[in-house]
């Protein structure tokens, strides 16, 4: 099987204005970065993205990277995520919010996991006993299992999954690297198409089968990332 | 000389309630400068991002932009350490596997609620990170703040004014000036910072306290 694709602007060409998009990542620690930018050249608006942050400030020019980027092209309508960290600092993003051009639906970060996980395993939600008696619970059903009160959180799913890995085979076969993992194994399989880029690309069987993070059963595009600036 | 504990004083004795064993987590602010206080202990840290064993800070030059703590600075993996995917980060935070995590917060109650991730009113953005889960999970939430905000307003409470984090889950409270232990029969002051004393504690708290019939002085 060979789902590698020539490109990263190839691998997003049919990401069209108001997609779901799952990012994985964390700051800007495990990114797709090359199918980040791919998606700002593209030019889609209107995009859902699903992630834990709005991308994260390189410490060194304090400018923002990862999926900021596309929040400051204007081109996302609305997050879901758990912390959206250092743009809150951007004049450009606060009038985004202010003009309701974009929303914010902030849910604590193991909620925002299970969402997802249920998403990609067929489940419509979660019982979760984060968030019992916070803000959070409002509007959501609460149910007491062995005397403890929980909440029902519901399933999240993506028209997309842009997916960061440190080596791929080109069956989409994963392996991360140290923290850079993070969302990237539990987005793979909750999107109707997952894309995969990777800094190493490997033939079919290169890979030890106990080695593997992600199955490429979860993976339906590779792509060798172009350029890897890895701010932090 | 103004009397109660410098940060890294509570810091360290927050470390105190630490045991060999232990899997801790930190979060941000005073919490942060606990691990410091944990050095050659027989511990492991977490972090929400999927470290279990982070070391210290990477030395400049060799940081690695694919391993960062949860407050995304560079980190090391300290020997027999594992990197884990976030499902098993926060199934190890909600399912009680992290012994203990130390917490900032806005304000404490006198039932253990916690807030510390929204100040009322306010038209900031907040961010909720791994807070609420850690508050659901964790068995025993150490609390490091300092006693009174800056106008001297107290952070231990009766009822918490600002939007909770989580219900009755803080167990111990470490501030400037005391040693707060939340139990099922309410606030007691085990132990006072040097040169203070309980009446002082009581007057810079919102709620009421139960003097330790053990009462001691932190040791600095």
């Amino acid at each position: 099987m060979d789902k590698v694709l020539a490109s990263s602007d190839e691998a997003v060409k049919d990401i069209g204005e108001g997609a779901v998009i799952l990012s994985g990542g964390f700051g800007l620690c495990g990114i797709p970065e090359n199918l980040i930018r791919a998606l700002v050249r593209k030019g889609s608006k209107g995009l859902t993205i699903i992630g834990n942050n709005l991308g994260s400030t390189d410490s060194k020019d304090g400018e923002i990277y990862g999926v900021g980027l596309l929040v400051k092209n204007r081109q996302v309508r609305r997050f879901i995520g758990s912390f959206p960290g250092p743009i809150v600092k951007f004049k450009w993003f606060h009038e985004q919010v202010q003009a309701k051009a974009l929303e914010l639906e902030i849910i604590p970060q193991g909620t925002l996991n299970e969402r997802i996980r249920c998403g990609g395993a067929g489940l419509g939600g979660v019982y979760t006993p984060t968030g019992v008696g916070t803000p959070i619970e409002e509007g959501k059903e609460k149910k007491t299992i062995g005397g403890r009160e929980y909440l029902l959180e519901t399933a999240l799913r993506g028209d997309f999954a842009l997916l960061k890995a440190f080596k791929g085979d080109r069956s989409g076969n994963l392996v991360y690297r140290f923290s850079a993992r993070n969302y990237n194994p539990v987005m793979a399989p909750a999107a109707e198409v997952s894309i995969a880029e990777v800094e190493e690309l490997h033939e079919v069987g290169a890979f030890e089968p106990d080695s593997v993070h992600t199955s490429g059963i979860f993976v339906d595009r590779v792509v060798k990332g172009e350029l890897y600036e890895k701010r932090a | 000389m103004r009397k109660g504990l410098s940060k890294e004083q509570i810091a360290a004795r927050a470390a105190k309630e630490v045991q060999d064993g232990m899997y801790v987590n930190v979060g941000y602010g005073i919490p942060n400068l606990v691990p410091e206080y944990l050095k050659g202990r027989d511990i492991f840290l977490h972090t929400e991002n999927g470290i279990i064993g982070m070391g210290p800070l990477a030395p400049k030059g060799q940081e690695d932009a694919d391993l960062v703590n949860a407050a995304k600075q560079p980190v090391s993996v300290v020997p027999g350490g594992a990197i884990v995917s976030q499902s098993d980060s926060f199934m190890i935070i909600r399912g009680g596997h992290v012994a203990m995590t130390f917490l900032g917060a806005y304000q404490v109650s006198e039932k253990g609620d916690l807030a510390n991730w929204k100040v009322p009113g306010e038209d900031a953005i907040p961010g909720i990170g791994g807070a609420m889960d850690l508050a659901a999970g964790t068995k025993r939430i150490v609390v490091t703040m300092t006693h009174t905000n800056k106008d001297g307003t107290p952070k231990i409470v009766k009822e918490c004014t600002f939007p909770l984090t989580g219900q009755r889950c803080v167990t111990l409270i470490v501030t400037d000036l005391a040693v707060v232990r939340v139990t099922p029969k309410g606030l007691v002051l085990e132990e006072v910072a040097p040169g203070v004393t309980p009446e002082e504690v009581q007057g810079a708290t919102g709620a009421t306290l139960c003097v330790s019939p053990t009462l001691k002085t932190i040791e600095v």
